[in-house]
This record gives structure tokens, sequence and C-alpha cells, in this order.
């Protein structure tokens, strides 16, 4: 079907498209599968899923849209975009719920099908917006829209295969990604072959699928409601081998990943909760790397399991999202004391108590580095992207192995559901994680007669990492109890000792700080050298942030970008870097946790951008408050629609 | 959902794969150069010896056996033993063991807990560990009162019991541990006394020997908080009243053969008999093997929950069932052994998959 356009063909540098509808319509998978198309093209992208915590919500309402957004561009894209180019909205409250997020002149395409009174006034219409189309003072005036029935044509193209009405009509998504598949020339081969295979069992459900999806297309091709189809171009890339990875798959491969470069099995305790879930779903299909997953009675019998299979030699491993985190505090404290590995994965999601389960946010990082009782110091690692959720998982594993401690890898529903294009690494440039298990004895005494032996001392430490040694039960002559009391230094047992409390305490922490000599130094983005503001952030922000800094360059002003993977301990060169700048912005989705901790650390004025709204921030709203800031430390008006560059420049300008 | 038929491991022994040692141990060898410190008069004391004294007859390789525990006074016990050990957090200590024992199937996994930290903070983990069968023992300590913290009512006290907390008496209804374990279709269920070290080692023999969740309740005499609480069942003079001894096979009598155990077929759970009133064949005969655990709940109903004038003390139950933790190997070992390639390889493989393109 493709290349065989007849019409006029325009050339677009990048689209963002959202496909809104019900919750049962399948707009997931339709934006998924759009999605798949455009990477295999080989556009750059980023996507958003969009959708409420209840399964099916009550049907043609507004808290029942789902929606999937996404960005895909001839360049290097950074988001999924703020505002779509094209809603194609499959009922009225579909339509409702996005229009005020679409800009002039959007493409609008509408299933009319739903337009239904009983479906108008659900969505709280008075009166069906189509009907005012070409009518001064139109709600849709400002749109280019496009009333089609889609499910009528889908019903009628997928009439042969003898289906119900109803199973007729669930194959309109697919109409729907047809004809969009049309109008960004997308491959439908993948497409198609998706549906064979998810529908094998089903063949009149699979037939039906593939024709309306066919349908959709050759809608498109012949009708002239469609005058213009758009042609975005791959974008240039590093040469590789890539694929669109989602956050939550990436983490997963990235578990996977760590078990086998440090020889341990992986052991998943865990407990269900979105949007981590995903995550268990994923490793229970990877036994055959020795992972065993354990679906646990509750978040503390998950996290419990996973220490105590990390004293046991495994890899603990425990996933969940704040309220999870909640409730396995008392044992990551454990963790802390008894000094074993663990990784303990929150994908965050709106707070407090069950909060949004299904958005992003950033809220947990304080709990993450404050919240156990005691001085109990855990490093915090966190991904930037999608893709990059393989790589954190890999070096928070790298942390736990070799400093025997637990480690926050603090991910987010905007990282775990979105996706991207993923360079697939290299496995044998992958790092490689020794455990280094105790052997043998490790401490010499000598007896009041003179007698010299030698014994093990479980919390005698590695004078580079202050890691203690990790002794395996099984291993002859290192039998050692250990537990939640506090330790004598050294020989480990229970030590009510004020000094050696004192001690511990400070050695505790003496070796959380330690790993800073193993972060590598942070990567300055500030390419004039010349900034007086510095946008730092953690998590899924990169993305914002980064596009947001590119609109403020592209005006001609100077802003510089600093992300940070390691939240606890930092990097050792970041209050240096931070003391360059007259102006430390820090864009957060929470109410300001990383300037809170960057002030007291540093004592830097870090100004705050905080937003929490269960979405991620917008890079224009951002790019003008990044504008604000450098106004106020040039001393210039800042001006952001103006355009300094060469024209020729693939910047991305206005994501 | 469709479901998967799971091969059933057959019948193996709870340490079957754990190495064992050639060598005769001693007791010395399994204590630790730790100092005892629980009250002097403690039950925990004799259940410290008598562990001491029977892990020997394990014959295992000490460096393979594992005792965790949670918080509370008998929560101390790792500590005293020269094996590898872990002293957890208040209740957790089923979901810690539950991680060790499916991790490592060369592990003798033990888990000490109180009437506290099993069945108040712990109930959750303690009832799954029993529901899913996972291959370890746990020795539940029941002094019927909260040591650790001085002296406040447990889930095993007696209703109206007057404590630090209660001054008006305790209005919380009890638990009866076996009762619950039971409920939770347990495979191995025990009841047995601190203070008798031959039915105790008698009980952990088999309780060790039980490939899946051993729960073994032992009465234990707290002096300081809840002093005479089986003096009953203790004392020489009462103990025959008061002790309904279960043996497997055997006619269920107690009062020296006077009283016997019949079926009620009015409530369906069994009632107590002047034995010269029935004849000897309605006597009912104690059977821990059978698979339905609707006659050992019923006994474990006669446990007086007030006082403890009363109560069944012996195996309840000793059924055999497919294990979690040998059915969750099982499972990683089939997919290990089918997958080709090095894992190196098939690392590569797995990032690899799905739509791919490649750049040059």
């Amino acid at each position: 079907m493709t290349g065989q356009q007849s019409k006029q063909v325009k050339q677009l540098d990048r689209v963002i498209i959202r496909f809104a509808g019900d919750s049962g319509d399948g707009m997931q998978l339709t934006g998924d599968r759009f999605t798949s198309e455009s990477a295999v093209f080989g556009n750059d992208l980023m996507t958003l899923p969009n959708f409420p915590a209840e399964i099916r919500a009550p049907q043609g309402t507004i808290p029942g849209v789902s929606s999937f957004q996404v960005h895909f561009a001839d360049h290097d894209i950074l988001t999924a975009g703020d505002a779509p180019d094209v809603l194609v909205a499959m009922n009225p409250a579909a339509l409702k719920a996005n229009l005020a997020d679409l800009p002039k002149g959007a493409i609008i395409i509408v299933d009319t099908h739903d337009f239904t009174t009983r479906n108008l006034t659900k969505a709280g219409y008075d009166a069906n917006p189509l009907d005012a189309l070409g009518d001064a003072g139109s709600a849709l005036g400002e749109f280019a829209v496009h009333a089609v029935d889609l499910t009528g044509m889908t019903v009628e193209a997928v009439k042969e295969f003898g289906l119900s009405r109803k199973d007729a009509a669930r194959a309109k998504n697919m109409f729907a990604l047809g004809l969009l598949s049309w109008m960004y020339g997308r491959p439908t081969e993948s497409t198609t072959a998706f549906l064979t295979k998810r529908f094998a069992r089903v063949p009149d459900i699979r037939d039906a699928n593939i024709t309306a999806f066919k349908a959709g297309w050759n809608f498109g091709e012949t009708t002239e409601s469609f005058a213009v189809s758009y042609e975005i171009k791959p974008a240039p890339q590093q040469p590789g081998t890539y694929r669109n990875i989602s956050g939550n798959l990436a983490l997963a491969y990235g578990l996977v990943a760590a078990g086998v470069q440090s020889g341990l099995p992986v052991f998943l305790g865990t407990y269900p909760i979105t949007p981590a879930s995903d995550i268990l779903h994923e490793l229970s299909k990877h036994k055959s790397f020795g992972v065993t997953t354990f679906q646990a009675e509750d978040e503390i019998a998950g996290v419990g399991a996973a220490i105590g299979a990390s004293f046991a030699g495994s890899l603990g491993v425990t996933s969940t999202s704040g309220p999870g985190v909640a409730l396995k505090s008392e044992a990551i404290g454990l963790a802390v004391m008894t000094e074993l590995p663990l990784l303990v994965v929150n994908v965050q999601r709106g707070g407090p108590s069950t909060g949004l389960p299904t958005k992003t946010e950033q809220a947990d990082l304080l709990q993450a580095m404050f919240g156990r009782n005691g001085e109990a110091p855990v490093p915090i690692v966190a991904p930037q992207s999608p893709g990059d959720c393989f790589a954190a998982a890999v070096e928070a594993a790298r942390i736990a192995v070799t400093y025997r401690t637990p480690v926050f890898l603090l991910s987010d529903g905007y990282l775990a559901n979105g996706s991207e294009p993923w360079a697939i690494p290299d496995v044998a440039d992958l790092p490689v994680i020794e455990p280094r298990f105790a052997t043998e004895h490790n401490h010499t005494k000598t007896a009041p007669d003179g007698t010299v032996s030698t014994e093990f001392w479980p919390y005698l430490r590695d004078e580079e990492t202050l890691a203690r040694p990790w002794a395996v039960p099984g291993t002859a002559g290192l039998e050692n109890r250990i537990g939640g009391l506090e330790k004598g230094e050294g020989h480990g047992n229970i030590s009510y000792d004020p000094a050696n409390h004192d001690l511990m305490v400070r050695t505790r922490q003496a070796k959380i700080d330690r790993i800073a000599e193993s972060i590598p130094p942070l990567q300055v983005d500030d390419p004039s050298g010349a900034a007086k503001v510095c946008v730092l952030g953690w998590g899924s922000t990169y993305g914002p942030i980064g596009a947001a800094a590119r609109r403020v360059r592209k005006a001609g002003f100077n802003v510089a970008q600093v992300h940070l993977r390691h939240l606890n301990p930092f990097p050792k060169d970041l209050g240096e870097i931070l003391r360059r700048y007259d102006k430390v912005l820090v864009p957060e989705m929470n109410l300001g946790q990383l300037s809170m901790l960057i002030r007291a650390r540093y004592l830097v004025d870090a100004v705050g951008y905080n937003q929490v709204n269960g979405m991620p921030i917008k890079a224009a709203q951002l790019a003008e408050a990044v504008g604000a800031l450098v106004a106020d430390a040039e001393g210039t008006p800042v001006d952001l629609t103006a355009d300094l560059t060469p024209a020729t420049t693939a910047q991305e300008v206005s994501e | 959902m469709s479901t998967e038929q799971l091969p059933f491991p057959g019948l193996r022994s709870g340490v079957e794969d754990v190495p064992t040692n050639e060598d005769a141990q001693t007791a010395k060898e399994y204590t630790s150069d730790q100092e005892v410190r629980w009250c002097p008069g403690c039950g925990d004391y004799a259940v410290l010896k008598a562990v001491q004294g029977f892990l020997p007859q394990l014959g295992l390789r000490r460096e393979n056996i594992v005792f965790v525990s949670g918080i509370g006074c008998s929560s101390r016990f790792p500590y005293y033993l020269d094996t590898y050990g872990m002293h957890s957090i208040h209740g957790r200590a089923p979901s810690i063991a539950t991680g060790i024992a499916t991790a490592r199937e060369d592990l003798s996994v033990w888990v000490v807990t109180g009437d506290g930290d099993a069945l108040s903070i712990g109930g959750n983990h303690l009832i799954h560990a029993l529901r899913r069968n996972v291959n370890m023992t746990i020795l539940l300590f029941n002094n019927r009162i909260y040591g650790l913290t001085k002296g406040q009512y447990s889930p095993t006290s007696e209703a109206g019991k007057i404590t630090k907390s209660t001054p008006m008496g305790s209005v919380d209804h009890p638990f009866n541990p076996v009762s619950l374990a039971l409920g939770a279709e347990a495979s191995f269920v025990a009841r047995t006394i601190d203070s008798d070290r031959k039915h105790l080692t008698s009980v952990l023999s088999a309780a060790a020997a039980h490939r899946g969740t051993s729960l073994v309740e032992i009465y234990q005499n707290c002096p300081i908080f809840n002093d005479g609480a089986f003096d009953a069942i203790k004392n020489n003079d009462t103990k025959a009243d008061a002790i309904i001894p279960l043996t497997h096979g055997e006619p269920i009598t107690f009062s020296a053969g006077t009283k016997g155990l019949i079926r009620d077929s009015q409530t369906g759970g069994v009632k107590i008999v002047e034995t010269a009133d029935v004849d000897a064949d309605a006597l009912l005969v104690h059977d821990a093997l059978n698979p339905d655990p609707s006659q050992a709940f019923a006994i474990s109903r006669l446990t007086e929950m007030g006082y403890l004038n009363q109560t069944p003390i012996g195996i309840f139950r000793q059924v055999s069932r497919p294990t979690y933790d040998d059915q969750a190997r099982a499972q990683v070992a089939s997919a290990s052994e089918a997958a080709p390639g090095t894992p190196t390889e098939r690392l590569a493989g797995l990032i690899g998959s799905g739509d791919t393109w490649t750049v040059v």
C-alpha cells in the first residue's frame, strides 16, 4: 500500500498526533501500532499514553477517555510534544476532553457515529458541535475538522465476515489507524503482521481488523475529504540497530542484563501496582535467565523475600510505586542495616496516598532520600528517558552489589508507559558487575594464652568501598548472624555501645558518600560556554528541559543544562558546576524536592519550576520560565519568538 | 485465563537437597559465642537447648542451615546458634525465609517467631507461607503475652486477661494457632511444650523431615509476664487430664485412658466422652495423614481458649503436597535448560528482539 499515493504530498518536519476515545476503544493499541510503524520508518519519536485508572470507566464520559499521543519527526526530538497537530476523537467525550490542548489550525478527525444525543449529553454537550461547523462562532471554527462516520464505514467494510454489529464496530480503531497511516505515509506491513499474529486463533476477527485497516487507508486515498497527505522523512540517527521501547520494558531488560553481567540469579519479590506491574509481567517471561519472580501477598512480603534472596546470594529486586515504598520502608531499613544488595524500583505516580495511579509525578524523591527511621542513607538512581531505563537499572545494580546496599531506582509513569527509539547496546559494552562473595576468614585473633587463630567478621569493610563482605549461606566457616539491631564495627555482633553506634551511623553514611568516587563527571550542556543560567533536572524532565533549552538557544540566548542520573550521592562536581552560574532553575514534577536538596547541600539559591498535574512538563511553558530567568540574569529582555539561527539548521524549535 | 497442570515432585524429605555432614556433630558446635540474654527461667532456654541438641542429629552441614527470626524475645534465637542467621523485622521472617528457601534448594530454613510476631503483626505472612507450602520449619513460641514490650496481651491471650494495656480485662478474642494454620491448609501442623524435651525433639525431627511449611506451636512459659500460663499441662498431678496426646494411628484417649474422643454427629466435630461409656471402636483414631483437614481442625477446637486446662498436643496434620519453592525452581530450571546459547548470547537476542531497524 505504501508509496502509491496519487494526491498532493506535503513535507513536514514533525507531527504530533493524539488518538483519543473511550477506554474500551483500543486507543492505546492504535497509538502503539502507529508508533511502531513510525519507528520502523525511521522517524525519531516519543509517546505519551494517558488513560484512566479504571479498566472500563463509565462509557462515553469524560473520565473514561483514554488517549495516546505520538510525536514523530525527521530530526532528534526530546518530548512527546506539547500540543497535538492532529486529534483523532472517537466520541464526543474524547473531543471535549482534548479540545483545549489543540492549537489553532489543528486537524480534528471525529467519528460521527458516536455523536448521538445520548453520548453528547454524557460528554456535557448541549448541542452537537459538528452541526455548527462552518457557522460563525463555532467551537470548532478554528480547526480543520473532518467529520467521518468511521464506525459505519468499518461495519460496512467488514460485513463479509459475518460478525455481530458490535464486533464489527470494534475494528473502527484499525480503520482510524489505516486512515492516519495513509495521511502520514506510514509503512503498513508491521501492523498487518501484528494483527495476523494477535488474532491468529480467531480468523474472522483477524480478517476484519486487517480489512478495516486497509479500508481506512483506501478511504484516505480515494475520498475528497483529505486532499493532501504528508511526508515526514526519517530522522538521521547514529549508526546502530534500533527498536522502539517503553520504559518499563527497558527497565525489565536492564534487570535481566544486571543478572547476566553479575552472574547472579535475579529474584524479583513484588506485589502488583500501577504503573509498575509490567516489570513483573515482563520478568516472569525470562526464567530462562535464572530470573525468579515471586508475586507476594503484599508489598512488605515482596521486599522481604527479595532481601532473603539477596542474603542467599541472589540479586534481590522489588518493584513498586510510591504507596508500596511506604509499606516497604522498614524492610529497606533492614537492608541498610544488614548491608545487603537490594534494588527498589519505584515507578512514581501521582500521590499522596492512592493519588493518581495512572499519572506521572516525581514527588517520591524525598521519600527515597529520607523515608526511613534513623540515619538510613540509600543511593538513588534515576533514568531520564524510556530507553535509558535499561542503563539506569544496570547502574543501580552495580551500586547495590558493589557497595552491599539497597538502591532506589526512581522511574515514573511517563517513562514507564512512554516509548522512544532505543539504540540497542552491544552486550560486550555493558559493565561487568563483580559480586566478590566472601570465601574465607578475614580476621586474625589472638587468645589470652597467645594462640593465634582466624575467624570471619561480617562487618570488616573493604578499604576502598567500605562495603562489608557478602558471605552466602553454604560457605563453610563463615557462618554469621546479621539483623536489624546495631552491629559492632567489624565483628558484627549486637552492640549497644554509644561510641560504636555513632561510628556505625557515620560509617554507613560514609559508605554511601563513597559511591560518588565511582560516578563519572557530569556532562554540562552549555554550547556557548557563556550561559549565566543553568537548568538542573533529574528523571523524566530531561526531554522537556532539553526541548526548552533548544527554544531559548534558537532565539539567540544562552542556557546550560545539567541532568542528574545520581540523586544520592550527588556527583562530586555538582556543587562546583552549579556555582559557575548566576541562576539555577530546577524544573520538577513536584513542589521542589531536588531544589530543597540542592539548596541545603550547596547553599545555591536554586529556583524551582514546579508542576504537579500528573502530566509531563510542557517544553514551551518551561522555555518561557527559562527565558524569564535568562532575562533576569542577563539584564536584557528575552523574546523567544525570535529565530536567530540559520534556517538550514535542523534544530527542533517548536517542540 | 487457563491453567497449567504442574508436575508433582513426589514424596521427598524436607532436607533432601541439603548437603550432609559425614562427621558426628555436637551441640557445642551449634552454640555461638554470644551470651544468651533471656530472663532466668524463660522457656526459651529449654527450646534453645533442645534445638542445639537436635541439629547435630539432623546430620546436615552446619553452613547450610539458616535461622530467620522476627522481633520479640524468642527472635533473639538465631544469635545463639552457630549457623547462618538473620534477626529481621517484626512479623516478616516468613517472607524473608520464603526468599531464602526459594532461591536455594540446598539450605535447611528455619523461622523462629512468637505469638505476637507470627499472629499479630506478621499474621498475613504466616498464612501465606502456609498456603504456599514453602519448604521451611516455623517454630512459633507461644507464651500468650508480649514479653519484650513488657507485658501487654497478645493475640493468643485469653479474653478478660488483665495486662498493662488491659486493666479492665482484654476484650480481644484470641487465635488458636493450630486452627489458624489448618485453616490456611498448612501441610504440617504440630503443638508441643517447651519443657518436654523428648516430645519437642520428636516433633522437630518430623517437622524437619517434612517437605513444605511445618508449623510447630511451642507452648512456652514467660516467668515474668505470664508465669504459670501452662501449669495445668506441666504439673504432674494435672497434666494427664489436661493433655490430649495425638499419635498417628492410635485411638485418642487421655486421663489415663478414662477419656477419649468420638465423632459428634450433631456438630460434625469431635467431643470428649468417658471411654467406659462407648465401644472401643467408636473412639476416634488419629489420622495425621488424612488429606482432609476437617478432623484435625475439629480436634484443634478442643484447645481451652481461656486458662489452659485442656489441649491436644502432638502432630495434628502431616500431608504431602507440592511446595512453592520446588515448583518455582522447576519452572526456572526447565526454562533455562530449554534455552540455547550462553546467557550473554541470549541477552543480546532478548534486547534485540521485536521490530528493529539498522542505521548504517
